[in-house]
């Protein structure tokens, strides 16, 4: 348990169990967990009446039905105590299925669009649900998606990659390279968070959205693996002098193009990766080749990648002239920003979810920097006044999703919760009102802002902003 | 694109080792032998599309505004409308510049904060960049099936419509500086910002926003200043089903009114995560085959980028359009084929090239419902 004194004063006496009553391991459906609830709510009523008669008779019982997962008045869960067709019946055999599911009872956990954002879906967006994911890494289904143009499923035996240079002498012998031979090379695995620019975009004038999944969604972190640029470009003889830029173009329809930072490609961070999290690619994810660029925006992790060129200015294509520049209030637009600054998310509770007694509670949520490691996240559980440093669980790696936990008991009155990270260069998260004075309300991208979520008196979680 | 092919035609030694080694197949690495071979000069010719603000790649050719118009009106006025005006499908391409921003290359709405969003045009600073992405990726069903002269007419009479060039403009390699020198918010860009890694644009080494984290007594008034209104509670569906069903937290049922403080707490959550009403199943359904076939279709003839299922896009929802002709397969499979205008609204849609069976599964499709 945790420190009382801080935040908004809880205590424990009088504090339930914290619970309702817990679903045995996920093995109810929908209805079944309402009628979970239902039976609760009517356990309630037993507590009340037996707690009369305990009063009268002078006994403890009280005390043992005090509990949000009540002992039902037959004595006993029918959920332990008539035991359940899979414990006593035969189960499935092996490989039901070749590529495994989700259980069914997962069905909710789904990327979504955000209603009204676009007005198609090949040129759009869909939401990784953070609100259900745990520690760091994403499941590859759930991976947030940006398409400019419509994914495609292409055939990696036809895939090629092309290394040239924007003039003769940039690079010695152009190539090209087959998937059967970037995967001959030398291969790293890294473990990467992914951001869209504009993560969190919607919300920089007021808030737009309910729930994590739409305000922070454009997030994913996954176990990258291919092989570093570098070694390519120094396969095609690049000379790393005269070229001061690097062209990533994609194969799809949009050919997305964007200028890669060279000194990340000199550090040997960005890779051009054909695994992600044990196995290749997912086609809505750049299948079979796409741009690792560790801590910047996910539009230069360029999918379907065909093509580096290697040259002596700076590219201005459409999504870093038209598009994923920063307006500032004195009307200028921030060109090439390209890091994403260090940030977090509380993931539960949050937005749109319901808490369902007072009680204790784990508080977690998804720390990031783009500029290397998060050194340490502070959660608030009264609007900012106090601060508590939460538990950063490990592997805490640059560039990646560190997962932070917090203890806390909800006294049942309504607060605010937030997080607010620093990385190891210093640099530590603003609220919006730190964000605003420097860069306005219009500038779309790159909103690292403080997230506040308000837990009403009735348990459920609204997305707020505060003055 | 580089100039590689002229040069390398100039400099017949170079020509010659690289033709060999792109003819023998043979690879240039020492480190990782048998990895990668020497690209042709026809392999590069045919993906080194790029135009650089400096103009390095632009293919020679030109374009006037008058051609643009025709181009445009083809292909590009239907998700884009005819002035470049339409946020119907895209952000809007045209409007928000003044002849006083060609002039100073500023766009100055761009410090008003009440004008409705932000066009292209009141973005865009080069005038490569609209040529480069027009090339390799517009029209959007269609991406890089113009040729340069006709990027070359539709980007003059894109900046035609904003002022930019006048009406008997042609564009071409050779005048691209001068409209270069008229784009309005050519001196709009800076990259002094902490936000690119590295020294290339100079750039500033410190973040703008500077922030001490404070611990403790930090705030001493603290407000909502914002939140999603009351009648935005559903806006996102149905907030249940977005949350796994178990967990320390559910999620809030928003398909109905917030029961809000005041009411018995206990009264509140369980409203929150109370049961929902079981969904009436759908009656009988048209066979599945026929459904998925046309679906799979629409798809394959991106029909869908101007259809929504149930949504208007450009063109009607498919449902709209089953409503209006339920029963007229053939009706519809005629129109499919030979286009249609003003039935639906002022953007015509162009005869599409598909076979006659697929736009008879289509048809049927539609003609039976849409049925999902």
């Amino acid at each position: 348990m945790e420190d009382r004194s801080e935040g908004n004063r809880v205590t424990f006496a009088g504090i339930h169990s914290g619970r309702v009553q817990k679903a045995p391991e996920s093995f109810l459906n929908a209805d079944g967990v309402r009628s979970v609830f239902a039976e609760a709510k009517q356990g309630r009523r037993y507590f009340l009446r037996n707690a009369f008669a305990a009063a009268a008779a002078g006994t403890a019982v009280a005390t043992a039905t005090a509990q949000g997962n009540p002992v039902p008045p037959e004595g006993g869960d029918t959920n332990i105590l008539n035991l359940p067709n899979h414990s006593k019946g035969l189960g499935q055999g092996v490989a039901t299925d070749g590529y495994g599911k989700p259980s069914q009872f997962e069905a909710n956990v789904q990327r979504r669009q955000s209603p009204g954002l676009t007005q198609t879906t090949q040129s759009s967006v869909s939401f990784a649900p953070l609100q259900s994911l745990f520690g760091i890494v994403t499941p590859n289904g759930l991976h947030f998606e940006r398409h400019h143009q419509g994914w495609w499923d292409v055939d990696p035996s036809k895939h090629r990659l092309m290394v040239n240079g924007s003039e003769p002498g940039m690079v010695k012998t152009p190539q090209v390279f087959t998937l059967d031979e970037m995967m001959r090379l030398p291969a790293v695995s890294r473990f990467h968070f992914i951001e869209c620019g504009a993560n969190t975009g919607m919300e920089w004038g007021n808030v737009a959205v309910p729930t994590a999944q739409y305000s922070h969604g454009m997030l994913s972190c996954s176990e990258f693996t291919g092989v570093p640029l570098i070694t390519l470009l120094e396969l095609a003889g690049a000379d790393l002098k005269k070229g001061k830029f690097v062209l990533a173009e994609g194969a799809d329809g949009s050919s997305m193009t964007r200028t890669i930072p060279m000194s990340q490609i000199l550090s040997g961070e960005v890779i051009v990766a054909y695994g992600q999290n044990g196995e290749m690619l997912r086609p809505e994810n750049g299948y079979p080749l796409r741009l690792v660029v560790p801590g910047v925006q996910g539009v230069s992790w360029v999918k379907y990648l065909r093509r580096i060129e290697l040259g002596d200015k700076p590219y201005a294509t459409k999504d870093e002239a038209i598009h994923y520049m920063d307006l500032m209030p004195d009307g200028q637009h921030r060109q090439y920003t390209s890091i994403q600054e260090c940030k977090s998310v509380v993931t539960t509770p949050s937005g749109g979810q319901v808490l369902l007694d007072k009680g204790f509670y784990n508080i977690t949520g998804l720390a990031w920097s783009g500029r290397g490691k998060v050194k340490k996240v502070d959660v608030s559980v009264d609007g900012g006044r106090n601060w508590r440093t939460a538990r950063l669980e490990t592997p805490v790696l640059s560039k990646c999703l560190t997962r932070f936990n917090l203890d806390w008991v909800w006294d049942g009155k309504p607060t605010i919760i937030q997080s607010r990270a620093s990385d190891d260069t210093g640099y530590v998260q603003p609220s919006y009102k730190q964000s605003r004075a420097v860069r306005g309300t219009r500038s779309i991208y790159h909103n690292n802002s403080i997230q506040s979520w308000l837990v009403q008196e009735n348990g459920e979680v609204k997305n707020v902003q505060i003055s | 694109m580089s100039k590689f092919l002229e040069a390398i035609a100039a400099t017949s030694l170079v020509c010659m080792v690289t033709l060999s080694a792109a003819q023998s197949g043979s690879t240039v690495s020492t480190k990782y032998p048998g990895v990668g071979r020497a690209a042709t000069l026809k392999e590069v010719a045919a993906w080194d599309i790029d135009v650089r603000p400096d103009f390095k790649g632009v293919p020679a050719g030109s374009g006037s505004v008058a051609q643009g118009q025709d181009i445009w009106e083809a292909k590009c006025a239907m998700c884009h409308g005819v002035f470049g005006e339409s946020n119907e499908v895209f952000s809007p391409l045209i409007g928000g510049t003044t002849a006083e921003d060609v002039k100073t290359g500023h766009v100055a709405r761009l410090l008003d904060a009440s004008f409705p969003g932000r066009t292209t045009l009141m973005k865009v600073a080069t005038v490569s960049t609209l040529w480069d992405y027009i090339n390799r990726a517009m029209p959007w069903n269609a991406p890089k099936s113009l040729t340069p002269d006709e990027v070359y007419a539709v980007t003059a009479f894109l900046l035609n419509l904003g002022g930019v060039v006048p009406d008997d403009f042609k564009l071409s390699n050779k005048n691209m500086a001068e409209a270069q020198a008229r784009m309005p918010n050519r001196n709009g860009m800076t990259t002094a910002h902490a936000l690119w890694p590295g020294q290339e644009f100079g750039g500033k080494a410190v973040p703008d926003v500077k922030v001490v984290a404070c611990m403790k007594n930090c705030v001493v008034d603290v407000k909502v200043a914002s939140n999603l209104p009351d009648f935005a509670r559903n806006a996102h569906g149905n907030l249940a089903e977005q949350n796994r069903d178990v967990g320390a937290q559910h999620g809030a049922q928003t398909n109905r009114p917030e029961v809000k403080a005041g009411a018995s707490p206990a009264d509140a959550k369980l409203a929150a995560v109370a049961p929902t009403p079981t969904p009436t199943p759908a009656k009988a359904e048209p066979a599945v085959g026929d459904s998925k076939a046309a679906m799979t279709l629409v798809n394959k003839h991106v029909c869908t980028a101007c259809h929504g299922i149930q949504q208007k896009i450009v063109g009607p929802a498919f449902t709209d359009i089953a409503k209006k002709y339920a029963g007229k397969a053939d009706y519809i499979a005629a129109k499919i084929k030979s286009g249609s205008s003003g039935l639906w609204g002022s953007i015509p849609m162009p005869a599409q090239t598909l076979g006659d069976t697929d736009a008879k599964v289509i048809a049927t499709w539609l003609a039976a419902g849409a049925p999902k």
